[in-house]
């Protein structure tokens, strides 16, 4: 894919002395992975087509510091927030959208005590409030009838009890909505949590997110739709570690839409 | 005098028991408060409110319905019954035999109640017995349910059939000698339970009877002495633990790790573009040239809270069935991770009640109690924080002692450290670019 999209930074807004309706927080994955950056275009496509405005950060974001956090490292965290803080302070930031639950949680949760305090959406709770003001329409399209299962990502379901907001989109694609027996707060972990996405797992006999596939392919889903860039990874390569992926997609719940119009 | 000296016995017992257990709660309270400070006097309102909800409204374990709802019955005996202890109480202080039964109707009601409770709680703990080690649930058999472990959750379940069992068999003799006409036992109580019971004792004689009954109301008030004493030994203080434990739990969402102030104060001075980096240290009322610990790696090192979610564990093992690292074969164990906090905080009191205060024993809970791989092997999920019944956080003692390992000896695992660094030097976890973070645009 090489098409150009537009994609305004808060520097740009800055110097047509604008501001934008919500800041999107790419993040690391959304901005260098390529599986995730696919996710990232899909949502930019959606705020396009919702005529919001919006604007990035670009080479002025960095990461918000939750893997270093997770892993131990509160110095590096707060080096990371504070710098962050200082960027999004200066543009005078009030709302913030990212499509990676752990950007959403750190920026939610974490900042406020080191003075930055945003109104967060994940891009799931942003894309519903979008529809319920009518700004988007969501609609089956391609995706109809399809059996699609959610995996609630841990740190929007239990750690902010995230639980809807997919599933009304999911449901609104006229999709046959599917739960697996493990979800919502029973949900299990990916295993790319805690900074885990960046070591290799202890010893054990079984790898978490191949224990988590076999959840999801119990129900025999024809998609697997995920709301967080790294659970999209380690469910993607479960199917594959199961030989899956001709009968199985994973898909973020932003692709989905964005698919299901062919946008 | 002689006549007496059942009472004087009765209120030795009574005060050894009490004394006795009153002291070591002042132990226990003593090692919660060797943690550090954090502050949980806000929303009282809120606090109330989850204790009412998770400790008495068991609202939590319910969500196992069957686990949940035999605990229900056994937690409801145990409180009701527990209103004719006092009854056993005055009667054994002032030698009297039944001194509510002048309630009448509503005497006859209690005990009625009491014994269909009793029942079930019988019911209840025999089948707890069965699931424990006969259908031998997985949970009841991990690698740290050995040894005293395993003991320990079938002690408190033949404790509470003895003390039923003798409960009836005290009301069932009563029924006899009641018919027989027996001096001071007076025509009182209804029996629906221990009335089956009766015709087993019907052919002994007054004399037979009423030792029999004597025995099993020592025994029976006794035994509740020294089940009270023996929670202090056990796993069973959640029993009363889980009420402060609940009121005290963390309100913030789950995802929010709490932040370190002893880092900010750094970080923002290393910030701080005005900061003279010779300046002497503020005075911020540390201690004398002792820079604070970042993180932990003995129990002292945790806060007070997590001391006593390491009391109130009952190692029912709910976090540890949850627990993704735990399922696919790892060596973490949210459940041990408290436990093995708990041990640990005990041998320092012990230390402490031996020394007068504590000397070094050359031993820590890093390494000596949780291994490294345990800590590294957590995904962070919230899983465990949200199966526990009596809002435990194990999660909040792994990230501690991670912090411990990371910033004090910096002992992360080279994966983690390649990450860390990356984020240090180009604001992403992977070896990328910042400048190149707006590429996929056009790509």
């Amino acid at each position: 894919m090489s098409e150009t999209i537009k994609v305004p930074t808060m520097a740009e807004y800055m110097a047509e002395g604008k501001r934008p309706e919500v800041l999107f927080w790419v993040g690391c994955a959304g901005s260098f992975d390529d599986r995730a950056k696919k996710i990232t275009k899909a949502f930019v496509k959606l705020l396009h087509n919702a005529e919001v405005d919006f604007a990035v950060l670009g080479t002025e974001e960095s990461c918000t510091g939750d893997p270093a956090k997770r892993a131990g490292n509160e110095f590096l965290f707060q080096m990371q927030a504070v710098t962050n803080i200082e960027v999004l302070n200066a543009y005078e930031i009030k709302k913030v959208v990212t499509a990676c639950p752990h950007c959403f949680n750190t920026l939610k949760n974490e900042y406020p005590v080191l003075g930055g305090d945003y109104d967060v959406m994940h891009h799931t709770q942003f894309l519903k409030s979008l529809l319920d003001e009518g700004r988007l329409k969501v609609e089956g399209g391609k995706f109809k009838g399809k059996r699609i299962t959610f995996h609630d990502p841990c740190y929007l379901g239990r750690a902010n009890n995230v639980y809807e907001a997919p599933r009304d989109l999911l449901r609104k694609l006229e999709v046959e909505l599917v739960e697996m027996k493990r979800c919502k707060r029973n949900g299990l972990c990916c295993g790319a949590g805690g900074a885990q996405m960046f070591k290799e797992p202890e010893p054990g006999n079984k790898d978490v997110n191949v224990e988590r596939t076999e959840d999801a392919l119990k129900i025999k889903p024809d998609i697997i739709a995920a709301g967080c860039p790294f659970c999209n990874t380690m469910m993607t390569d479960g199917v594959k570690s199961k030989e899956k992926e001709e009968d199985v997609q994973v898909l973020d719940v932003a692709e989905l839409i964005a698919n299901a119009q062919d946008l | 005098m002689i006549k007496f000296i059942p009472n004087i016995l009765f209120v030795l017992a009574l005060l050894a028991g009490i004394g006795y257990f009153a002291n070591n709660v002042r132990k226990i309270i003593r090692n919660i408060r060797l943690g550090r400070d954090v502050d949980r006097s806000d929303n009282k309102k809120e606090r109330f409110k989850n204790m009412a909800m998770i400790a008495l409204g068991q609202s939590k374990m319910v969500r196992r319905p069957v686990a949940g709802i035999l605990h229900i019955v056994v937690y409801l005996g145990f409180i009701i019954i527990n209103i004719e202890v006092l009854e056993i109480i005055i009667d054994g202080i002032f030698g009297t035999h039944r001194i509510f039964s002048f309630l009448g109707g509503v005497y006859d009601f209690l005990i009625g109640s009491f014994e269909i409770l009793a029942f079930l709680v019988l019911v209840g703990v025999i089948l707890f017995w069965i699931r424990r080690n006969v259908i031998r649930i997985k949970r009841f058999w991990n690698p740290e349910m050995k040894g005293w472990a395993k003991n320990d959750g079938n002690l408190i379940l033949y404790f509470e059939m003895v003390l039923m069992t003798l409960f009836l068999v005290m009301n069932a003799t009563d029924i006899q000698l009641q018919e027989l006409g027996a001096d001071h036992y007076i025509k009182a109580g209804s029996y629906p339970i221990s009335q089956f019971i009766a015709p087993l004792f019907s052919s002994m004689s007054e004399t037979s009877l009423i030792v029999l009954e004597r025995s099993a109301w020592w025994l029976h008030i006794i035994g509740i002495l020294v089940f009270l004493n023996y929670l202090y030994f056990s796993k069973h203080l959640h029993i009363l633990l889980a009420f402060p434990n609940t009121y005290y739990g963390d309100l913030k969402p789950k995802g929010e790790l709490n932040n370190l102030e002893a880092v900010t104060n750094e970080v923002m001075l290393m910030m701080d573009p005005n900061a003279d980096p010779f300046a002497a240290p503020a005075d911020d009322g540390q201690e004398e040239g002792e820079p604070e610990k970042f993180g932990a790696s003995d129990v002292t090192d945790l806060n007070w809270a997590q001391l006593l979610n390491a009391y109130t564990c009952t190692e029912c093992g709910r976090c540890t069935s949850e627990c993704p690292a735990n399922q696919t074969g790892k060596k973490l164990s949210p459940r041990k991770i408290m436990m093995d906090t708990r041990d640990r905080l005990k041998e320092v009191g012990d230390n402490i009640d031996k020394n007068g205060s504590f000397v070094d024993d050359g031993k820590q809970l890093l390494n000596d109690y949780i291994t490294q791989e345990e800590l590294w092997a957590c995904t962070s999920c919230n899983a465990c924080v949200e199966a526990c019944p009596v809002s435990i956080s194990p999660l909040s003692i792994i990230i501690d002692m991670r912090r411990y390992l990371v910033m004090e000896q910096s002992a992360a695992p080279t994966d983690l450290n390649n990450m860390m660094s990356n984020i240090e030097n180009n604001g992403a976890p992977w070896p990328f670019n910042q400048m190149d973070r707006l590429n996929w645009k056009d790509e």
